[in-house]
Order: C-alpha cells, then sequence, then structure tokens
C-alpha cells in the first residue's frame, strides 16, 4: 500500500512532523464535525452509545467496523435520515439536528450510487443544481467541471444502464460533489467494484479529494480500503469508536486486542507482566519459558495479566538462535501460506501457541528454506511488540 | 416449422395444429358475434330488422340510426339525441379519472417513502373501502352530497368516483412503489428535492405501467357506472349510461332497434378506444405491481 506523492498525510510515517497535515492535533483548529455525546437507540437496541468525536474540514475520515457496528447509524445522522436520541451533532458550530436533509451542507454517495435511470449522466449531475435554481450558464460550467474532473466527459449524453460499474461509480462521485458541499459521504463507495478497479479507484478518490478540499467520512468493512485512503481511521464496535487515530498509528500502537486483532493479522500472546526497568517490562508467558521482553508506555503493575500483539511481519524466522536477540522462542513449523509475494509460517510453540511470522518472498522461490515439522526459532526486538492489557 | 415447434412449449402435429386452429377461430366467431348484431343492425333501415333479417347483411345501406342516436333521439324532454349525454360522461370521467390516479400515487408515495406510524393499517384500511359494495353507501353518499351542495351536479358525481376509485389506485401504486429503490428518493433529497419535487422528478418519470393500468381500470370502471349516474344525477346531467337506458327504455312510439344499436356502440366506443390505445402497457402495468411486489 503505498501514498500518492502529492498527498499531505502524515499516514506514511510514524511519528508526526512539522508541516503535514494533522488538525486534530493543532489546539487552534476547530473541527468541522463534531459528536458531543451522541447516542442512537431503535427501541430497545443501542446503535450509537455515547460517542464524542471530532471530524476536521479536508479530512479523509474512515469509519470502520463490522456490520452492526453503528458506522452506518453516525452516516445516517450526518446525512439527517436519523436523528440522535441524545447528544448533539454540530456543523461548522451548528447544531444540524433540525436541519432536513434537502437543507444540509453535506451530500452523500450511496452504496448502490442510486443514479435516476431515467436522467442522462449530464442530467443526474445537474439534479442537485437544478433545485437550487442555479443560472444555466453557471450550471452548465459547473456540470461540465464535474464531468471533467471525473473523466466522464465522453458519456455525458448516456443513461446509467449505458455505462460501466467503474462509470457509474464515478457519475455518483460527480453528482454528490456537484453542489460543493463541506461534507460528502461515502456508504462503501467501491463495494461493487472488482479488486483491480477498487484499488486504482482508491487513488482517484484520494485525488479527487484533494483538488476539491471536500471532508470525506467513508463508511467501509474493509480495512486495507480505509488504511489507503484514509487521513484518520476510526475503528467501531457496539455503538463506541474504540480507537480513532491515523492509519500508521491504529496499525502499529493499537490501544486494545480488539483494534490490533480487527486492523491486520496480529500474534497475541498471553502472560504476567513484570516491570523491568524505564518503560521495559518482563513477559512470563509459559512455564519453564524464558520470559519474554517488550516496551510499554502504559503503565502495568507487578504481575498484571496483559496480552504481547506482534504483528506476523516483524517475527523473524530462521533455523539457528539468532545470537543477539531479545526474544527468542523455538518451535515447530506447523503450517506453511504462501501468497506469492509473502509466505507465512504457522509456528507452534511448546504449550500449543502458535505464532505467524511472514517472510517476503525476495527471489523466486526454487526450494523453501523450511517445511512442515521444521524445528525453527522465532525471534524479535523488544520493541516490535506492543503491550495491551485487554 | 423449425422455429415454430422451438417457441412453443408443447410439440403438436400439423393435423391437431390446424384442429386447433378451427376451434378458436369457432370460438372467435361465437364471441364476435353480439357485435356483428350491434353493428350490421345499426346500418340499416328499421323495417329490414322488424321483417325478421336481424342476422342477415343490410339490403339497404344507411348511418340515418348513427346521426339519430347521436343528435336527435327523443332521450329527456327535448330531442337532443346522446350528444349532450356523451359530454356529461366525459366531464364527469376525465377529472374522476385525473384526480383519483394521482390521489393514488401521492397516497402509494407516502405509503412506502415517507412511512409513519399506523401506515399499514390506513393502507388496509383504504384497501377495505375497495369492498364496500356500492348500493350500501347509496343514502348515507346522498346525504353527504347534499350537505356539500353537490347533489345532482357533476361534480358531485366526479367525487363520488374519486372516493371509490382512490382505493383501488392506492393499491395500485403502494405496490408498484414498494420495490422503487428507496435510495433514489433518499439521493433527490439529499441533491436538495423536496416532498414534491422527489415526486414529479424521480417517482413519477418511472410510473408508465403503473398510470396506464389505473387509468384504464378508473376510465372503464367509471364510464360504464350506472347505479350512481342514475342515483346522484338527473334529468340533464346525466352519463351516457343513464342516457342510454332511457333512450332504449322509452315506452312510447315505435321501438328504434338500429338506433338502439348506434347508441350502444356510442356508448362503448370510449372504452374500447382506451384499450386498443394503452391495452398493451395493462398487462406489463399489472405484472410489474404483483411479481414484485
Amino acid at each position: 500500500m503505498g501514498q500518492p506523492e502529492t498527498a499531505p498525510r502524515s499516514a506514511t510515517g510514524e511519528m508526526p512532523h512539522a508541516g503535514v497535515f494533522e488538525p486534530w492535533n493543532d489546539p487552534a483548529e476547530s473541527p468541522l464535525i463534531r459528536f458531543r455525546n451522541v447516542t442512537k437507540r431503535f427501541g430497545e437496541f443501542t446503535a450509537i452509545d455515547d460517542l464524542t468525536l471530532d471530524i476536521y474540514e479536508r479530512e479523509f475520515f474512515a469509519l470502520l467496523g463490522p456490520s452492526g457496528c453503528g458506522k452506518t447509524t453516525m452516516m445516517r445522522m450526518l446525512a439527517g435520515f436519523e436523528a440522535p436520541t441524545e447528544g448533539v451533532i454540530e456543523l461548522s458550530g451548528q447544531d444540524i439536528a433540525p436541519i432536513p436533509p434537502n437543507k444540509r451542507a453535506v451530500n452523500m454517495m450511496f452504496q448502490s450510487y442510486a443514479l435516476f435511470p431515467h436522467l442522462s449522466v449530464w442530467e443526474n449531475i445537474a439534479f442537485g443544481l437544478r433545485r437550487d435554481r442555479m443560472p444555466k450558464r453557471d450550471l452548465e460550467a459547473r456540470v461540465e467541471e464535474m464531468l471533467r474532473l471525473t473523466r466522464l466527459d465522453q458519456f455525458a449524453r448516456r443513461k446509467p444502464h449505458q455505462i460501466s460499474g467503474g462509470q457509474r461509480q464515478r457519475v455518483a462521485l460527480a453528482r454528490s460533489l456537484a453542489k460543493a458541499p463541506k461534507l460528502l459521504l461515502l456508504d462503501e463507495p467501491l463495494g461493487a467494484l472488482d479488486k483491480k478497479l477498487r484499488q486504482d479507484t482508491q487513488f482517484e478518490l484520494m485525488d479527487i479529494q484533494e483538488k476539491t478540499g471536500t471532508t470525506f467520512v467513508i463508511v467501509t468493512h474493509d480495512q486495507e480500503e480505509a488504511m489507503t485512503v484514509a487521513s484518520r481511521v476510526a475503528v467501531m464496535d457496539n455503538g463506541r469508536i474504540i480507537q480513532a487515530d491515523t492509519p500508521a498509528r491504529i496499525y502499529e500502537s493499537p490501544s486494545s486486542v480488539y483494534v490490533a486483532d480487527f486492523i491486520g493479522d496480529v500474534n497475541i500472546i498471553q502472560g504476567r507482566a513484570t516491570p523491568d526497568g524505564d518503560e521495559a517490562y518482563r513477559v512470563d508467558w509459559a512455564q519453564g519459558q524464558t520470559p519474554l521482553t517488550a516496551s510499554s508506555a502504559t503503565r502495568f503493575e507487578p504481575g498484571q495479566a496483559c496480552h504481547l500483539a506482534i504483528r506476523p511481519e516483524k517475527v523473524t524466522i530462521s533455523s539457528d538462535r539468532p545470537a543477539d536477540a531479545a526474544n527468542a522462542v523455538q518451535g515447530k513449523v506447523h503450517d506453511i501460506a504462501y501468497l506469492g509475494n509473502l509466505s507465512t509460517y504457522h509456528v507452534e510453540l511448546p504449550g500449543g501457541v502458535i505464532i505467524k511470522a511472514q517472510t517476503a518472498n525476495t527471489r523466486r522461490l526454487s526450494r523453501r528454506s523450511y517445511t512442515w515439522e521444521d524445528t525453527v526459532w522465532l525471534s524479535w526486538t523488544a520493541t516490535a511488540g506492543v503491550l495491551l492489557a485487554g | 416449422m423449425a422455429a415454430a415447434t422451438q417457441d412453443s412449449a408443447v410439440r403438436t402435429g400439423r393435423v391437431t395444429r390446424m384442429l386447433i386452429y378451427l376451434v378458436l377461430l369457432l370460438f372467435a366467431l361465437f364471441y364476435m358475434l353480439p357485435l356483428y348484431v350491434m353493428l350490421v343492425n345499426s346500418v340499416k333501415p328499421l323495417d329490414e330488422i322488424t321483417g325478421g333479417g336481424m342476422m342477415s347483411l343490410p339490403a339497404q345501406w344507411t348511418l340515418e340510426p348513427w346521426l339519430k342516436a347521436w343528435s336527435t333521439a327523443q332521450i329527456g324532454v327535448q330531442p337532443t339525441g346522446l350528444r349532450p349525454y356523451f359530454w356529461n360522461s366525459i366531464s364527469m370521467v376525465v377529472p374522476a379519472v385525473a384526480i383519483s390516479t394521482v390521489l393514488g400515487a401521492l397516497n402509494g408515495y407516502v405509503l412506502t417513502k415517507w412511512r409513519f406510524r399506523g401506515d399499514t393499517i390506513l393502507f388496509g384500511l383504504m384497501l377495505f373501502a375497495c369492498f364496500i359494495p356500492f348500493q350500501i353507501v347509496l343514502i348515507p353518499m346522498a346525504a353527504v352530497l347534499g350537505t356539500l351542495g353537490l347533489a345532482g351536479s357533476t361534480a358531485g358525481l366526479v367525487l363520488v368516483h374519486v372516493v371509490y376509485g382512490v382505493g383501488f389506485t392506492t393499491l395500485y401504486f403502494r405496490n408498484y412503489y414498494a420495490v422503487f429503490p428507496t435510495e433514489l428518493v433518499r439521493a433527490a433529497q439529499i441533491d436538495g428535492a423536496g416532498f414534491f419535487q422527489i415526486f414529479w422528478r424521480i417517482l413519477l418519470p418511472s410510473s408508465g405501467p403503473i398510470a396506464v393500468v389505473s387509468v384504464i381500470w378508473q376510465f372503464t370502471n367509471i364510464w360504464n357506472d350506472f347505479l350512481f349516474g342514475a342515483s346522484f344525477a338527473s334529468g340533464d346531467g346525466a352519463p351516457m349510461t343513464v342516457a342510454l337506458n332511457n333512450l332504449v327504455q322509452s315506452s312510447t312510439g315505435v321501438k328504434e332497434y338500429n338506433v338502439h344499436f348506434a347508441g350502444a356502440i356510442l356508448a362503448a366506443l370510449p372504452t374500447l378506444l382506451v384499450y386498443i390505445v394503452a391495452g398493451r402497457y395493462f398487462v406489463r402495468g399489472l405484472m410489474a405491481g404483483s411479481v414484485k411486489g
């Protein structure tokens, strides 16, 4: 997953530095959208549970979570199709509850695209502008601009059923951007496209967001998509935001086992932490085994239960014990998953714990170094893993 | 032959096929017989009919009975023919069909896209109205029309037919709009369209087939209605059906069967026209409403 060079995002780097787009770290910035203790109930069911969140101008914000986590409800409340049961949602400092959907400076791109079947591409894009009674010349100029932005010039006179899925997706985007909304909501915008087209469209989407300077809020259940496009990702579960942060921080510094497990692949080793110097901990994880070492900024009491989360790509596999590794464990190769570019080894440690180690296949595979039932060593550095309480 | 056998579900031989066509032809002729009798007898002089030649083609062709039925036959006090009553029917049926169809479309729109508490009960009650026989409401309806000052007027008849028709039209449009994607309505709404703009710009352009069903159904029912016309319109205000009855049932003078036949065809002509013009959409619209709904 790469970022286009034009994108001024911090998502690629782990440490924030000056000049990057990080309004959430700037106390002088005021948020475009503000959820303040918002709760939404449908009868007995609580869809959104006391949620507080700020989204800033020009952000590309992703709501990520399993189905039923409340992400679509959040979007519907922003669009105006639902009202919060408790709490306030502000747009540019104004409570939006009394404003109906057709009067909000918000637009939405629907999962099904919702193109009007009886109108041409041109008329679909012009629909919202006509509702505003925009003068004819301005309207034509705006529609042409949108057609150029989404590279649809040649298809302006076609009906939605006469164009491909990818083109329809772009018409939907052009229509939702035509009125220059402050906020654009995207509900699984790429869900109907095949993988290859989806990846291309992700960059196109980022590019268009960059050009128009519109704030995008995207709902998706595809974590790769969220990581690629978003400046910040909110991982949701049961109507709550578990963590909202940049993709890099979500991946490298998850705040909980849930987030670590939801985003990407992870090994979780359960154990007990014992402080061992400044921000360093010893983790006793199995009887008769050397304790593991890990660092953590959050404090753990001596003997406190903990989870050590390590990404598979940070675990090195070798046939001999590495001399200077902070953590090294011996195990047996249980399974091998060959993905072409990567191979993942599932290694069973004494006591039955399975640890995944991932290696990049930098050479064409003539013979594999390790095979099933081989005894191997896994190693990682003291800072590779994240120590989590629960 | 090869193409024909591929298209049909059942393979049949040449002889069987001929037999089937023969039987079908006979049935068709049988069904056409009344129309034939009406047509031939409306274009022959009265003495040819009374002379016993009802089934034969006219010996002398004449349009006299048609002209008489249309403009000079004695129906009311004046010898006006059916013409004024024909216009009575038109001025009743056009607004009644238009209003009940538009109301049905709006009801269907609200019942599917702007749902509210109790909407299904309301729809159930409207459906229930379709099953109330005409005869039951005659007296209460007369009282209502009297209170409104519409008794004996065309406007009163329009009201009666709209009230009776709106249950059916609502049923048609509700089932049709139930399968209309709600995301299109949401998309129009977030693009700035209001309640009526969404209806007018998004739903109506897609409602052709079901609108045809509604118009045909309402037109034939209202045009052919006799009971309400006879009960709530009097004298010169009567619709075509009532006038035709008066023409045929007149108890004085000679029974002019040729004029009666011409009058009957005149009365049936508009509904026939509606079926011919819009009929091919009728089945399509009914299917769209029922199969997907």
